[in-house]
């Protein structure tokens, strides 16, 4: 099995904020993926999302997914990241009070997408944009020879 | 402890997801900032919050969350409503403040 869609995400449209990633989860499910995969993947997605939208003119959030993992990147064309290291601290935002009224910009978007990922990069210029790339194993194959990696300390909740 | 008990012994107004109330509660999470609740909020839980707004409903479903419980009598917004009907989330209203909400919550299912 192997999928591939790529999906356009519109800067600072709030009300559709979330809809790429709901389609994202819904397909996943679809091709019959272990709950934790999706919804770990989902919530990767969804973070990935909502940066693009809170900061972002434009992006892209690309999906591949195939037996062995979930693959999702999302590209931004944006303000970049002066500073990764600190923009992955917990609680370190930038967001605009309109984007923290609504909730947002709590300074764990970041973190949580290394926290629900197996395999997470960054990537980013400032004033060109950023480019995050999250792996999720699908855990099915925790005993697969071939794949000795994959262990289930991953495993959350 | 079901979600149907919460909404009675704490008389909450269900607004949508009324088919859903016979869902098992294994505890609650308290937060108004989305990736917070992302973060530390657990499958089963109720979430109990005062963003009305329908990203609400996408972290909820993300985190198959039992149900959303506003407070302090704050109503959903009309697209929050719908979405939350569509994804089968429950939103329940409580008159009373975060505070009382989860103290009555807690006891409920811990004590």
């Amino acid at each position: 099995m192997s999928y591939d869609k790529t999906f356009s995400v519109e800067g600072g449209n709030f009300q559709a904020a979330g809809n790429v990633s709901s389609e994202i989860k819904g397909i996943l499910k679809d091709l019959g993926l272990p709950k934790d995969t999706v919804r770990r993947a989902a919530i990767v997605c969804y973070e990935s999302e909502i940066n693009i939208v809170s900061y972002a003119k434009r992006g892209e959030i690309a999906l591949h997914a195939d037996d062995r993992a979930v693959q999702i990147e999302a590209k931004d064309e944006g303000p970049g990241i002066p500073d990764i290291e600190l923009a992955m601290k917990e609680g370190y935002s930038t967001a605009t009070a309109r984007v923290r009224e609504m909730g947002f910009g709590a300074g764990m978007g970041l973190s949580n997408m290394k926290r629900y990922s197996d395999d997470f990069f960054i990537s980013s210029e400032v004033g060109i944009g950023t480019y995050v790339k999250m792996v999720v194993f699908n855990l099915d194959l925790k005993l697969h020879p071939d794949h000795p990696q994959v262990t289930t300390d991953r495993i959350r909740e | 402890m079901n979600l149907a008990s919460i909404v009675k012994a704490l008389n909450l107004e269900v607004r949508c997801g009324g088919d859903a109330l016979d869902r098992e509660v294994r505890g609650g999470y308290v937060g108004d900032l989305l990736s917070d609740v992302i973060a530390n909020s657990q499958e089963g839980h109720v979430w109990i919050t005062r963003q009305i707004h329908q990203n609400i409903v996408a972290v909820a479903s993300l985190k198959d969350l039992a149900a959303i419980i506003l407070v302090q009598g704050s109503e959903p917004a009309a697209d929050t409503l719908d979405k939350a009907t569509r994804e089968g989330i429950p939103i329940l209203v409580a008159r009373e403040t975060g505070f009382e909400v989860a103290g009555k919550i807690h006891r409920l299912i811990f004590a």
